[in-house]
């Protein structure tokens, strides 16, 4: 009985959930999967999913998968925020909320990881992945099983973090987890180091992924395409990769620390025996500053190119554009500190983060004008990513303006950590970063599918997240000037409840937003033969809309060679038919479950590490060193399409 | 058509949310906006010029966007088309040097705000300055007052007019010490000394609170801010030295079980008891000649 | 098969990737060098840079790893010249040398776990044991890639494929030293002198 103890690390049956909310998700959640597995057996599609999606080295395979995770988490994030504020509608005074302070708790700090790590990056990295190398008329990404293997150690931390609902719960330390709240001494239990072990597992993922497009961008653009010539989204993504590249190992580092603490009873960020809590808040938003940029900044690429492709105009100052990108890359390092003002660093300190944050403004504000007239004097079809560019520009501005109120110290003195605060990122992020994946998926979707989206129904999406978003978050920044601080599962003061209560009605309507979305994509499917698009429904002004929709494996049968920024409008202005006379082989990367075999091993060795089975992790991590020495030694990786059988499937298409 | 009709929507939806926020707002006490301490004070009208710059810079944009959006509207045969119109030198100097100006006001301001209102600064006043250091506990907050031997758990009588200086420690995950009727709140760190200097300019009951999670009674660690005349406030430390209650090192280890209490008045039985709370956790570090000394400055967070 | 400029876009692409790696692994060490020079303070009554570090020791180390990455390049040239016979035996030495240098750094640690003085003891041992332990945990992975790398050239000769991914490891090995030579200045001379 020792030895089998022992065996199981410290499982035991006491971490199965408790409450009826926990339970009901524990049941819930596998029924769901359970559900979706039948559904592929029952169609006899495992085939099928196996060969085009889960074992595709496809860039834009891998990207639909991302975006499908993406989508879901995003269902279950929005899942816990109707959760907080119900509980917050009711818990005021001597009446208890419906779920307990620790499920509440469990719920706000699941909610923030899964929306930072899971939608918003999933989406990033998937529509990078579906429409970068078309953008850039090349095949693929630099390193296509690496791509594989990114998405499937974002896979493994999404699988981590949900099946902490079923067994051991969530941590309860918020989405960024400040010690010494998460040390040993005051959280002994496993959730934090399922937050710990989701996060490093899906940021090993993220990190590999900057690489792979920073060697995409810079070595895999069509001949012809110099740097000032390739579309403004494949410069945001370079800005992008420069920040995850730099920022991710921080991460990688604090994390493991805080493991450490945890796992082998060190001492970097506990109170006692000489640890520093104040290090780790440091390090945590030295990664975490730029974090927020590396999921902005695609999404402000995205808008650029829905602006002047609805505009039928090309974007405004493109040069402007870009010394705003790498301003705002360069500044995003040097602003962290913005996120404590209140840990008493003295004036000076406080002073030069402020203004270096206030400086960030600039090339922000400069691009929001560069988008503005880029509609002046341009013609405006008002396609559903316009929407989602309307949406947006109301919305982050008003979360610029109060971020610049925030980045004056003496103001976030009295914002700090309160609702207000959380009103500020919420505004930025659900207007950048939300709407622009969401104009992304509506923009680029015709790409990846072969038919259009239902565009009405696009349009009420972006009406109701609107709607939904101002009486989401305008209560909150009032209730935070009314002293009401971020997290609290239950409150004394009557006043607050008619403003939580309007802050639910916000959150309803953004699920009737995401409801409709989900509505838009089911109806679509089901009515695609009447949707069908060809390779340039919008009327395109970059590589992606020259080729069929959906997209051939091979991307381009000819690599295109281009002369010009915005090469396809040029070449249908210009009317440059080019007319394919000469069909080379290509090769392309073969499938491989490598990337699947991986993203399993990690993340069965971070539950070993979550659940002290030590035997179980260290056999995975033997196993994954192995599987990348074998795969080292495969030659054949690739496959040919052979030129007649390219001009063939040309002529089908 | 369509389109008039969505104009109008949008209008109509506008003047339903203004008027909902009317209502909402109406008679509600905003405690950040309505300070009653010098240093909320100085914070809020900090805040309000802040915005109005902002606004210079927001309204435009706002505009500019209904603006082109209706009229460069596709269906608009009348307005300029210029497809490849994508440069314009006086433009761009505009808008990078508008917001520059802007920011460069803004960062003055924040570099001397900064320091006017460093939480640190001691408030000039001719009265004498009431000493109060804070302990943030697990889930409660400790009031010792040293010059009077009396402290109290969770309700923190001041006097008005008269400067507060706070000295804040932790015994329990970090957390932040507000009030924000007074001003500006700050972080309270397990074996650190954090400072804070208010001063409230009315009589009356304010609300107190933690911001930062610490754990399960995180939302019911609040407090109450007695705002007292000056005879008031002496009539009260004369009160509360008939406590029957003893704040010890021993009655401390009770006090900073986790759980959350009402509020508490003690006698200051052990004046040397936060500093052996701060103690606790205070790195050793080894000097030259291989002795320990343990590290306590003022100001220890400006050393990261 | 690929044409010839194909494959050498392909390695140019493998080692520029590699190279940004590096610069990630880097900011990795970044991170923990900034740990221990905020943590070395955190001494927890105990143990401090003077009572543990032995210089002389760490220096023996640094020869030992410095040696290594001679005949690493030794290895290398002689791979990149065709001549079979010694890329593998400077190879095999170079993994000596890594090996005997994991094993120096070990019996440090095991003495000073023994002493009392393990990473649970104080935050500066914690930053001192992580930041040494993860280089040493990279050199282990070195000595496995080596390893693996020594079975291809026996097995498969000195392939162009083959070149490239020795050239890397090189760079990977070469990177490691740097990275010791700053803990070795900062961590040992700097915290066991001072």
């Amino acid at each position: 009985m020792e030895l089998f103890a022992n065996l199981l690390g410290r499982m035991s049956l006491e971490y199965f959930p408790k409450e009826p909310a926990t339970i009901g998700a524990a049941i819930g959640m596998p029924l769901a999967v359970f559900g979706v597995v039948g559904l592929l057996t029952y169609f006899k599609k495992w085939r099928w999913l196996w060969d085009n999606y889960l074992t595709s080295l496809d860039a834009k395979k891998i990207g639909v998968m991302y975006i499908a995770v993406g989508l879901i988490m995003l269902i279950r994030g929005l899942a816990d925020t109707l959760m907080l504020r119900l509980q917050t509608a009711v818990a005021v005074g001597d009446q208890a909320g419906p779920f307990s302070t620790d499920t509440f708790q469990q719920v706000f700090t699941a909610h923030g990881t899964i929306m930072i790590f899971f939608v918003a990056m999933g989406l990033m990295f998937g529509l990078i992945n579906v429409a970068l190398p078309l953008m850039l008329g090349t095949r693929d990404v630099a390193f296509p099983l690496l791509n594989s293997i990114s998405f499937w150690l974002f896979a493994a931390g999404m699988i981590l973090i949900n099946f902490s609902l079923i067994y051991g719960g969530f941590s309860n330390g918020g989405w960024l987890g400040y010690p010494p709240l998460t040390e040993l001494q005051y959280n002994p239990g496993p959730g934090v180091d399922y937050w710990i072990w989701s996060l490093q597992i899906a940021g090993v993922g993220s990190l590999l992924s900057g690489i792979n497009f920073f060697v995409t961008i810079i070595k895999n653009r069509a001949p012809g395409m110099t740097f000032m010539k390739m579309p403004i989204f494949a410069w945001s993504v370079l800005v992008t990769t420069v920040l995850i590249m730099l920022a991710f190992p921080i991460l990688t580092a604090t994390l493991a620390m805080l493991s450490l603490d945890r796992t082998l009873g060190m001492h970097f960020f506990t109170s006692l025996a000489g640890g520093n809590p104040m290090m780790y808040i440091n390090l945590i938003w030295a990664w975490g500053h730029p974090e927020v940029y590396i999921l902005v900044l695609p999404a402000f690429g995205i808008f650029s190119e829905i602006v002047a492709t609805f505009s039928r105009k090309a974007l405004f100052g493109y040069k402007s554009m870009v010394i705003a990108l790498c301003a705002i890359m360069v500044l995003s390092f040097i602003v962290w500190q913005h996120h404590f003002f209140t840990m008493g660093a003295g004036a000076n300190v406080n002073a030069f983060f402020g203004i270096m944050t206030m400086i960030i403004a600039i090339p922000t504000g400069v691009k929001i004008f560069n988008w503005l007239f880029t509609m002046y004097r341009g013609k405006i079809l008002f396609a559903s990513p316009m929407w989602w560019f309307m949406t947006f520009v109301v919305t982050f501005t008003l979360g610029g303006v109060t971020g610049v109120l925030m980045a004056v110290p003496a103001i976030d003195y009295q914002v700090h950590n309160t609702l207000f605060l959380v009103a500020h990122f919420h505004n930025v992020i659900i207007g950048g970063v939300v709407f622009g994946y969401l104009a992304g998926v509506a923009y680029w979707f015709p790409k990846m599918f072969g038919f259009t989206l239902i565009e009405r129904l696009g349009k009420l999406s972006a009406a109701l997240w609107q709607l939904g978003f101002i009486l989401a978050f305008m209560p909150l920044y009032a209730l935070g000037l009314m002293g009401a601080v971020r997290r609290l599962d239950h409150y004394t003061d009557p006043a607050w409840t008619p403003f939580f209560i309007v802050s639910g009605i916000g959150v309803v309507i953004i699920c009737g937003g995401v409801f409709v979305l989900v509505l838009q994509i089911a109806l679509s499917i089901w009515k695609r033969k009447s949707l069908k698009a060809g390779g340039d429904p919008w009327n395109g002004r970059t590589l992606e809309w020259s080729v069929p929709s959906p997209a051939p494996s091979y991307n381009f049968a000819v690599i295109p060679h281009v002369s010009e920024r915005d090469e396809w409008w040029h070449r249908k202005q210009h009317k440059l038919a080019h007319a394919i006379d000469h069909y080379q082989d290509i090769m392309l990367p073969k499938n491989s479950s490598i990337g699947l075999i991986i993203g399993g091993l990690a993340g069965i060795a971070g539950f070993g590490i979550i659940w002290h089975i030590w035997w179980l992790s260290a056999i995975a991590v033997v196993a994954i060193i192995s599987t990348v020495i074998i795969r080292s030694n495969v030659e054949e990786t690739e496959f040919t399409i052979t030129a007649a059988e390219l001009k063939n499937a040309e002529a089908k298409l | 058509m369509k389109r008039k009709m969505l104009v109008v929507a949008i209008v109509v939806v506008i003047a339903a949310l203004v008027a909902l926020g009317y209502r909402l707002v109406h008679g509600v006490t905003f405690d950040v906006l309505q300070p009653t301490g010098v240093i909320g004070l100085k914070e809020r009208n900090l805040l309000l010029f802040t915005l109005g710059l902002s606004l210079i810079v927001v309204v435009p944009v706002f505009t500019m966007l209904a603006v082109f959006a209706w009229k460069y509207h596709e269906s608009n045969t009348e307005a300029t088309y210029k497809p490849n119109w994508t440069k314009n030198t006086t433009l761009e100097t505009i808008w990078w040097g508008i917001p520059i100006v802007i920011i460069a006001i803004l960062s003055l301001v924040t570099f001397i705000t900064s320091h006017t209102l460093d939480p640190y600064k001691p408030i000039a006043s001719n009265n004498r300055t009431i000493e109060v250091q804070v302990v943030a506990l697990q889930w409660k907050w400790l009031f010792i007052y040293p010059d009077y031997g009396i402290a109290t758990v969770n309700e923190l009588p001041i006097a008005v007019n008269t400067p507060i200086h706070f000295s804040l420690t932790g015994d329990a995950p970090m957390n932040g010490f507000w009030i924000p009727s007074l001003g500006t709140q700050i972080y309270a760190m397990n074996g650190m000394q954090s400072e804070l200097n208010l001063m409230a300019n009315k009589v009356g009951v304010y609300k107190g609170h933690a911001t930062n999670i610490n754990g399960k009674g995180y939302a019911d660690m609040n407090f109450t801010v007695k705002a007292l005349s000056s005879g008031d406030f002496d009539t009260w430390q004369k009160s509360a030295h008939d406590s029957p209650d003893q704040l010890t090192k021993a009655t401390y280890d009770k006090l900073a079980e986790p759980n959350t209490m009402g509020v508490r008045t003690l006698l200051l039985a052990d004046r040397t008891l936060y500093d052996t709370i701060m103690m606790k956790y205070m790195t050793k570090q080894t000097t030259k000649n291989n002795t320990t000394k343990s590290t306590m400055d003022h100001h220890s967070m400006d050393a990261m | 098969m690929s044409t010839l400029h194909e494959t050498q876009l392909a390695n140019q692409k493998t080692e520029l990737g590699f190279w940004l790696y590096l610069m990630t692994d880097l900011m990795l060490f970044a991170s923990l060098f900034a740990a221990f020079m905020v943590l070395r303070v955190g001494t927890n009554g105990g143990s401090s840079g003077v009572d543990i570090f032995n210089p002389q020791y760490a220096l023996l180390e640094t020869f030992v790893l410095l040696a290594s990455s001679l005949s690493c390049g030794i290895a290398l040239i002689s791979a990149r010249f065709g001549k079979l016979k010694p890329a593998v035996i400077y190879l095999v030495i170079t993994m000596l040398l890594g090996a005997s240098f994991l094993f120096l750094e070990i019996r440090e640690f095991a003495l000073l776990v023994l002493e009392g003085n393990s990473a649970a003891s104080s935050a500066f041992l914690s930053a001192f044991f992580t930041l040494v332990a993860t280089h040493g945990l990279h050199i282990l992975i070195g000595l496995v890639w080596a390893g693996a790398l020594l079975y291809s050239i026996t097995k498969k000769g000195l392939q162009p494929r083959v070149l490239h991914k020795f050239g890397l490891f090189a760079l990977f090995w070469h990177f490691l030293d740097i990275v010791w030579i700053f803990i070795f200045s900062v961590v040992y001379l700097i915290g066991g002198l001072s």
